[in-house]
């Protein structure tokens, strides 16, 4: 102990003092690390493809040949096929997109503004569970449900009816169970936000249960929904796997990509990957215009 | 809500949606003790041989070690990364400090296509081998959000005055991290790396695209399901998978009850 109060001051304790000194500094070092990594590896990645989708392939060999030009881009607009998939996989997230909204709000409602604390904390880890619990194997599951021999003809057999099948009737549900719950907690969240004072001025003011649900809770609650709607539209537009599993066969945006991907056609898969890139910019500018990142 | 109708109609709903989220996870339990192997409905009886079966199959079990592999480096790289920036974040005011927090949630936010198209015409254009590595770096890319947001949600409720006061009584940066931020923001780490391990264990969409021959446990599963005589396989390796992401979740909204912070993004 002694021998060191007389010594110099070590490294590490000369360095404490020189990063307490600079503020800047001590700044530099904390945002060096995840900054770099995020540029490099992320911002650096999405420009690469961005290049890459203006660099075209040589039709014999399949390498990328590094010269600009916008065949990629004319071939996307002209050619039927690419206008049919994306035409079906934006009608596909929105159809899931409004199905989760409908079928979350009930249910976030109930948690939020009816339950016991208690109940209310049993409920947000149920919604939790399913939403980190292994992506693939609930998709997979679907398969068993909605195959010729599955559970859900098993159910419905007895009654006289018969399941969707494969298919994207099939997909639709499975889209909607998969993403669910990215529509639940945020709504669940902005539900819980809204002043019960609200709620009761607006019944002392005469207005009924029903109006009050229209005329206070829904519009106060749309930026959370907006907010969910980000997860639910983003995840359909980007999934591959559940079309390959529960369709027989249907294109969507994903699989296109996937199927060009690599040897192929590099570069056009690049350029096929800028169109679900620039349809979520575009969706995120207009859910920050309606509120919704003060509500995620 | 007017008179009972209402609560009773939202009970109803509720349930019936806890019915809908939950009723195919319990199907995998039932299938993975199945003692036919087929998947056919309804299972022919209980059976632990498909289990067993699992545990021998050797490409399963490297599978699930590579994830285990994968899913442990991107979370150190995470934990460590998204515990720096929350930091920054939280406790500087700085230029750009708005675009930091964009930044980190954005690998999340896009399509998984596209961010695995991003990184693979990355790494071929760059000829960086595809594998391993090229998954953790994918991987820890979107789970560093899981750490940042869990650890900036507890800074935010821990005043910077005790960091401050630690400095006044002539704590080195050292030791006021040492003895005063750690300790507060620990249980979060944990909780936001649990999350970061779940996501990285069961990640496909990205994977399939950076993984070049590599097969994690959800790769092995995908290639698994069009042959018909590893369907018992895929069951028992999709309860394994299951329940790899769900523990270390539930853990983590046990360790995040005051933020709540266990939501994705």
């Amino acid at each position: 102990m002694t021998t060191q109060i007389v010594t110099a001051p070590s490294f590490p304790r000369r360095l404490a003092a020189t990063l307490h000194r600079h503020a800047r500094l001590r700044l530099g070092l904390l945002l060096a690390g995840p900054v770099g990594w995020l540029v490099i590896a992320y911002i650096g990645s999405l420009l690469i493809l961005f290049l890459n989708s203006i660099w075209t392939r040589d039709p014999f060999t399949g390498l990328v040949i590094r010269q600009i030009s916008l065949d990629n881009f004319a071939e996307l607009l002209t050619n039927p096929l690419y206008r049919t998939v994306l035409l079906r996989t934006l009608t596909m997230a929105v159809a899931v997109t409004a199905t989760c909204a409908i079928l979350a709000f009930p249910i976030a409602y109930y948690m939020a503004r009816v339950a016991s604390p208690r109940t209310r904390g049993l409920l947000v880890v149920a919604v939790l569970m399913p939403l980190w619990a292994s992506y693939l194997i609930k998709a997979y599951t679907w398969r068993l449900i909605l195959s010729e021999e599955g559970v859900l003809n098993w159910f419905l057999g007895p009654i006289g009816l018969k399941g969707p099948g494969f298919g994207e009737v099939g997909l639709w549900l499975v889209f909607t169970y998969l993403w669910l719950p990215y529509m639940i907690l945020p709504i669940f969240a902005g539900l819980e936000r809204i002043p019960s004072s609200l709620l009761e001025a607006s019944a002392d003011l005469g207005a009924r249960g029903s109006m009050t649900f229209r005329r206070v809770v829904l519009p106060l609650a749309f930026p959370a929904v907006v907010a969910g709607s980000i997860f639910t539209f983003s995840l359909t537009l980007g999934d591959y796997i559940a079309p390959s599993l529960v369709t027989k066969g249907s294109q969507f945006i994903g699989n296109l990509i996937l199927s060009n991907f690599g040897v192929p056609d590099l570069p056009l898969a690049a350029a096929l990957s800028l169109a679900p890139l620039g349809i979520v910019i575009v969706y995120l500018l207009i859910a920050r215009r309606l509120g919704a990142f003060e509500a995620l | 809500m007017r008179g009972r109708l209402g609560p009773i109609a939202l009970r109803v709903v509720t349930a019936a949606v806890l019915v809908f989220m939950y009723f195919p996870l319990t199907l995998v339990i039932a299938y993975a003790f199945n003692d036919s192997g087929t998947s056919a409905w309804p299972p022919s009886g209980v059976s632990l041989r498909w289990v067993e079966a699992a545990i021998d199959n050797s490409g399963l079990r490297d599978a699930f070690l590579t994830s285990l592999a994968a899913a442990l480096g991107a979370t150190t790289i995470a934990l460590v990364l998204g515990t720096l920036a929350a930091l920054a974040v939280a406790r500087h005011r700085f230029f750009g400090r708005e675009a930091v927090s964009f930044v980190v949630i954005f690998p999340i936010a896009l399509p998984g296509v596209v961010t695995g198209m991003a990184l693979s015409t990355t790494f071929a254009t760059t000829s960086f081998p595809l594998g391993i590595v090229a998954i953790v770096i994918g991987h820890a890319t979107f789970c560093i959000v899981l750490v940042y947001n869990n650890v900036i949600a507890r800074l935010r409720r821990v005043s910077a005055s005790l960091e401050e006061a630690s400095g006044d009584l002539g704590a080195d940066t050292w030791q006021t991290f040492r003895y005063v931020t750690f300790p507060g923001i620990r249980s979060a780490i944990l909780a936001g790396s649990l999350l970061a391990f779940a996501l990285s264990f069961d990640e496909v969409i990205v994977t399939i695209f950076v993984a070049g021959g590599v097969k994690t446990l959800p790769i092995w599963i995908f290639q698994s399901f069009r042959l018909a005589n590893q369907v018992a396989l895929v069951n028992v390796a999709g309860l394994v998978a299951i329940l790899l992401s769900v523990i270390p979740v539930y853990f983590a909204t046990r360790l995040t009850s005051d933020t709540g912070a266990a939501g994705r993004t």
